[in-house]
């Protein structure tokens, strides 16, 4: 008894809805990845696949923290993205199983949804190269005049790609409004963050172009979500871009075909306590102002959505071979060579 | 009644006529603004179009090229100029994995209206780094469009399409054609994408050719000419989509064709044309088609090595009569 009283007394600092929405997107990624996970076991997932789990804290922070017109571009660890910006998980998992009825038609696969009417700008599949695109997204909303940014995000492994240098250095130039976000998990692909540069504090590459710079707990919703607030309020007032690096763990492989073996069982089991759903479930409940019930229905309705993304994508038509010749070219008679 | 300008005013005023009539239109590159452009094609643009415009970069060919792909995915219509397109290899990464491939990873939601242009091919004793052409790198990219053109009115009419193009159009000009002097029509025009053009009528031989390789098979055809040989010369133009029809159609008359091309031999521009022209119009061939290319060497400095290096006149004249089976 005195433990739930000793509970009773934590007072959450945002509202009970901010915090169901929270528990909601990271809840809906975790579900979404697991089934992807099961899906890619039972072959009906092909190519390359990463997901997103243990990330889901990054996602939920960015929901809560940005505009809606603001855009986003990611690379290919991109699932969990997608659906934070609104992309429906039919429409993703029809995408993860090549169907017609994916998100762009079966043509992109696990690496590359899309989401133009949200201003999801994609999931990339080469290493950094979304980071001059972002850039340029930013370029053209300042070019517009609005106050929307562009979040441009990569991992740890692209924070040593030229394209990175290349792009904080014209978008702090040109005062961009443009919002880079390192998701730190560690680990490019098989390689430790401290075998591939002698700078491991990636958000410090931010301070030889004066680009405000600063780490960020990526387990934790709130201080995700402080962090965008503050960076992103910086932006909108011209002074240019941020950078945050946000440090996370993925508790799986690089990719599904990756058994993670370069990592020792005592580092994930570590990382796995600090678990961003658990962490804040514990917190949710600790301020009896939602009931474990509330959030019981929650998963519920998850659970139901993510049963009705595989039914969906299992029941979903394969795209017809002519598709092949179709978004090519905006030109409707392109005479492509055919023999 | 058109006006003599030159290649250099006639891209010049492709850029600032479009500028002036689409707000989305914007120049950016190395030396652009405030130097003029490194071969003045954009003199006195900045002054007109402000610096929000005309935008001087840094030297990050990969970087700017980028910044152009995701302000096209946003709306605009940027065009790219890479001081040489030897710089724009730096960029290749932008240009094939994304501006080309943008519209089909998206499903048809982002397409991605660039221009990326520059000069291209040898230009002088400028060495290995500095010579090369691009259009059969560029052309073998699907979701890419080819332009490559030296002629004053048809690259102003060209380079006015591209910037209207809703596809990504890559542009090869030559630096040492900038100063070439031709008519241009006073008037409002366009030059379609995707069409070769017959820049000299002949019955015997087509000369195939683009870029200022043209002008070594007008040569040729003169001379031709003077030993009672009539050569058809016709200017691709567009290198992708490449015009098929306009070469089954001319070899229909000639029976022969030989194609000039500065790019090297292996896999080129010329390598397509002889495959098309042999697969469309067989029947219509009284002999092999040939080609005269740069040599499969990379290109020296010296002049007698560039000079061996590059097809010319005399070499055009040598495969024309190869040919038709006369004695050189």
């Amino acid at each position: 008894m005195a433990d739930v009283a000793e509970k009773a007394k934590t007072k959450l600092k945002y509202s009970k809805e901010q915090y169901l929405e929270w528990y909601h997107i990271m809840m809906l990624i975790r579900r979404f990845e697991e089934r992807t996970l099961l899906a890619y076991s039972q072959q009906k997932v092909r190519g390359f696949c990463h997901v997103y789990i243990g990330q889901e804290a990054i996602a939920a922070g960015l929901k809560s923290a940005l505009k809606p017109e603001d855009g986003i571009v990611t690379a290919y660890r991109q699932h969990g993205i997608a659906l934070m910006k609104g992309a429906s998980p039919n429409a993703c998992m029809a995408e993860l199983f090549g169907k017609a009825t994916g998100i762009v038609k079966g043509k992109g696969g696990s690496m590359h949804f899309f989401l133009a009417e949200n201003k999801y700008f994609g999931g990339n599949g080469i290493v950094g190269a979304q980071i001059p695109i972002g850039t340029g997204i930013a370029f053209a909303e300042k070019y517009k005049g609005t106050h929307f940014l562009c979040v441009t995000m990569f991992g740890d492994g692209a924070a040593r790609q030229g394209s990175l240098f290349e792009s904080f250095n014209m978008a702090m130039t040109w005062k961009l409004p443009v919002l880079y976000i390192c998701e730190n998990n560690f680990y490019a692909m098989g390689t430790s963050v401290n075998r591939t540069s002698n700078v491991t504090d990636i958000y410090k590459i931010g301070h030889a172009f004066d680009i405000p710079s600063e780490p960020v707990d990526g387990m934790d919703p709130e201080k995700v979500h402080e962090a965008i607030e503050k960076a992103a309020k910086h932006i909108r007032e011209g002074k240019g871009p941020y950078f945050l690096e946000i440090k996370t763990y993925r508790y799986k492989g690089h990719s599904v075909s990756d058994p993670a073996r370069y990592r020792s069982k005592e580092e994930v089991e570590h990382y796995k306590a600090l678990d961003p759903i658990e962490i804040l479930r514990d917190r949710i409940l600790g301020s009896n102002v939602v009931t474990e019930a509330e959030l019981d229905a929650i998963e519920e309705e998850i659970k139901d959505a993510v049963d009705a993304a595989v039914e969906f994508a299992d029941n979903s038509p394969l795209p017809d071979p002519s598709e092949l010749f179709t978004d090519n070219y905006m030109q409707e008679d392109y005479p492509f060579i055919k023999d | 009644m058109g006006r003599i300008i030159t290649l250099r005013e006639a891209l010049g005023e492709a850029m600032s006529e479009e500028m002036r009539r689409d707000e989305s239109v914007f120049l950016m590159g190395e030396e652009v603004a405030e130097y003029n452009g490194a071969y003045k094609v954009s003199k006195g643009m900045l002054d007109e179009f402000g610096p929000k415009r005309v935008i001087d970069t840094p030297i990050t060919e990969l970087g700017f090229a980028g910044i152009g792909v995701g302000a096209a995915m946003n709306g605009l219509r940027p065009i790219v100029e890479f001081m040489t397109w030897n710089f724009a290899i730096l960029a290749f990464d932008q240009i094939v994995n994304n501006a080309a491939k943008t519209l089909s990873q998206s499903a048809g939601q982002f397409n991605c209206p660039v221009v990326f242009r520059g000069p291209s091919g040898a230009a002088g004793q400028l060495a290995q780094q500095h010579s090369q052409t691009f259009e059969s790198w560029m052309g073998n990219v699907p979701g890419l469009k080819v332009i490559s053109c030296i002629d004053p009115a048809d690259a102003k009419g060209l380079l006015k399409s591209a910037i209207r193009d809703n596809d990504p159009v890559c542009i090869m000009e030559s630096e040492i054609m900038y100063g070439l002097k031709g008519e241009v029509p006073e008037d409002e025009y366009l030059v379609p994408i995707g069409q070769a053009r017959v820049r000299r009528s002949g019955t015997d031989i087509t000369l195939v050719s683009f870029n200022k390789m043209v002008l070594v098979c007008l040569d040729a055809a003169e001379e031709l000419a003077k030993e009672g040989i009539s050569a058809e010369v016709i200017d691709l133009r567009t290198i992708r989509p490449l015009d098929i029809a306009t070469l089954v159609e001319s070899v229909k008359k000639t029976n022969r064709m030989v194609v000039v091309d500065e790019s090297w031999p292996m896999f080129g521009v010329s390598s397509e044309v002889a495959y098309q022209v042999q697969k469309d119009a067989f029947d219509y061939l009284d002999a092999p088609v040939r080609r005269v290319n740069a040599a499969d060497t990379s290109l020296p400095y010296a002049s007698t090595l560039v000079d061996e290096y590059l097809p010319n006149p005399e070499k055009v004249i040598r495969a024309v009569k190869e040919v038709m089976y006369v004695q050189a």
